[in-house]
């Protein structure tokens, strides 16, 4: 379903909120949220329509050398289906 | 502190007034003769207590909430706690100006109720003309840029209607869809036989929303919440009690969920009398259904009891006549005989028009 060309940015109705009870960050939206672990947050810090997927995919990769390629995009594919399937994402080419 | 029970949604019923008579009303039917609403200084130092608490999501509801004068005050305060605001509303009566307003002053998204996709089924389950105007809301919501959830709830009278309620939202382009089929408890549950659907109906609109959800994916989020009494098991109710979600009532009763002060025997308490933490973690009526020590075979040795938490109590009480016990949508429940026999009802009256007990009270219009 995603094309790697694409530019994910996070749509205007989601806000991070930094969760001090957890020291995690919330994202929000309208009447829910997700909380977000640590790889999921990496993510959505790369959602703001400058990269590709392809492009995060590679940045993931050099960043966190501890984590096998694949599983890193296989997580990125399949956070962003998540997002994209509750409608947070905005997609620009 | 533990995250087990943590509440993440306030849900402020600003006022019981309304200017709609809907059947379904998640209102209690005896919210007549109820005292006074609580004044805007109680709910401002309630939406502090509660982001103190955990909470990030804020739904301001009623009744009608833009009937309370002082929803801008409330909105900015909510805004500067950081929450997320959401405005639950039939979109009546609201003006373009206001809704810019609120929207300056912080709210984040707007949640419209809809009763069919056609001015003159809708006007009739609303009971006062206000299709139209409910289009203009919808109108305004997103020429301000703010996310617009369209809610329809869904019953006998209108589930045929889907195709077009899902054609509505489209037009009016609602960045989510909610197809929320009626909890038969409130005045829902006194109209049930004029609005429970049969099996076939509830699975035909089901097939069409799932196929919207497929089509529409990435531009509008669907979703088609099946009513509970054609589901095997119970439906987790609220997340659980007293774990997800505190409810203040426009007088100030703190509450596990909108009803569970017609639970008689349970004690709640007034946000005028005590914190809101106090209540959230001490009070009687908030820990009674907590944890697993209360709950009743067979949900005892269940799997799914982490799951459900043994349903919705209000239904138990309301259907079986005891809290305590599992909730009868449960195909293993004690009482469950009851939805049988409310499923077997509506097979039978599927031809015959049944008409409506409208909504009463207190702000409702008259005629």
């Amino acid at each position: 379903m995603i094309f790697t060309k694409v530019r994910p940015r996070l749509s205007p109705k989601v806000r991070l909120k930094f969760d001090r009870r957890t020291d995690r960050y919330l994202l929000l939206y309208p009447e829910t949220g997700l909380e977000l672990n640590k790889s999921a947050m990496a993510i959505v810090h790369l959602c703001t329509g400058e990269w590709t997927i392809d492009e995060m995919v590679d940045h993931l990769i050099r960043v966190y050398t501890d984590v096998s390629p694949d599983e890193i995009r296989r997580e990125v594919c399949g956070f962003l289906d998540v997002l994209a399937d509750r409608g947070l994402l905005q997609r620009v080419s | 502190m533990n995250n087990e029970h943590r509440p993440y949604t306030l849900i402020a019923e600003l006022t019981y007034r309304c200017p709609l008579r809907c059947p379904y009303c998640s209102n209690p039917s005896d919210f007549a003769g109820r005292g006074d609403e609580i004044d805007t200084d109680t709910w401002l130092r309630v939406f502090q207590e509660a982001e103190a608490l955990g909470v990030v999501q804020l739904n301001l509801t009623g009744g009608e909430p833009l009937l309370r004068d002082d929803l801008e005050q409330l909105v900015e305060g909510a805004g500067k706690l950081e929450l997320y605001t959401n405005l639950i509303t039939s979109g009546i009566p609201l003006t373009f100006e206001r809704l810019s307003r609120l929207r300056t002053l912080g709210l984040d998204s707007v949640q419209v109720s809809i009763q069919s996709s056609g001015p003159s089924v809708s006007d009739r389950i609303a009971g006062a003309p206000s299709f139209n105007r409910k289009l203009d809301a919808m109108q305004w919501v997103t020429s301000l840029a703010l996310p617009l959830t369209m809610n329809a709830v869904l019953h006998r009278e209108n589930i045929s209607d889907v195709e077009a309620l899902i054609a509505l939202a489209e037009r009016v382009s609602a960045d989510r869809l909610e197809l929320a089929n009626t909890q038969y408890l409130g005045w829902a549950l006194k109209n049930r036989v004029a609005l429970l659907p049969t099996r076939e109906q509830i699975e035909r609109a089901r097939t069409v929303a799932i196929e919207a959800k497929m089509r529409l994916r990435g531009k509008m989020e669907v979703l088609f919440i099946t009513p509970d009494y054609y589901s095997e098991y119970p439906k987790s109710c609220m997340e659980g009690w007293g774990r997800r979600f505190i409810v203040v009532n426009p007088e100030g009763l703190a509450l596990p969920c909108h009803l569970a002060h017609t639970i008689p025997g349970l004690h709640f308490e007034q946000v005028m009398q005590s914190r809101l933490a106090d209540i959230w973690h001490h009070s009687a009526g908030f820990n009674r259904f907590r944890g697993e020590d209360w709950l009743p075979d067979p949900c005892r040795t269940c799997e799914r009891r982490a799951l459900d938490f043994g349903g919705c109590r209000c239904q138990a009480f309301h259907v079986v006549g005891d809290a305590g016990m599992t909730d009868p949508i449960c195909s293993l429940a004690p009482g469950h005989g009851h939805i049988e026999s409310a499923r077997a009802q509506a097979n039978r009256t599927t031809e015959i028009p049944v008409l409506f007990d409208y909504r009463t009270g207190r702000g409702c219009s008259s005629r």
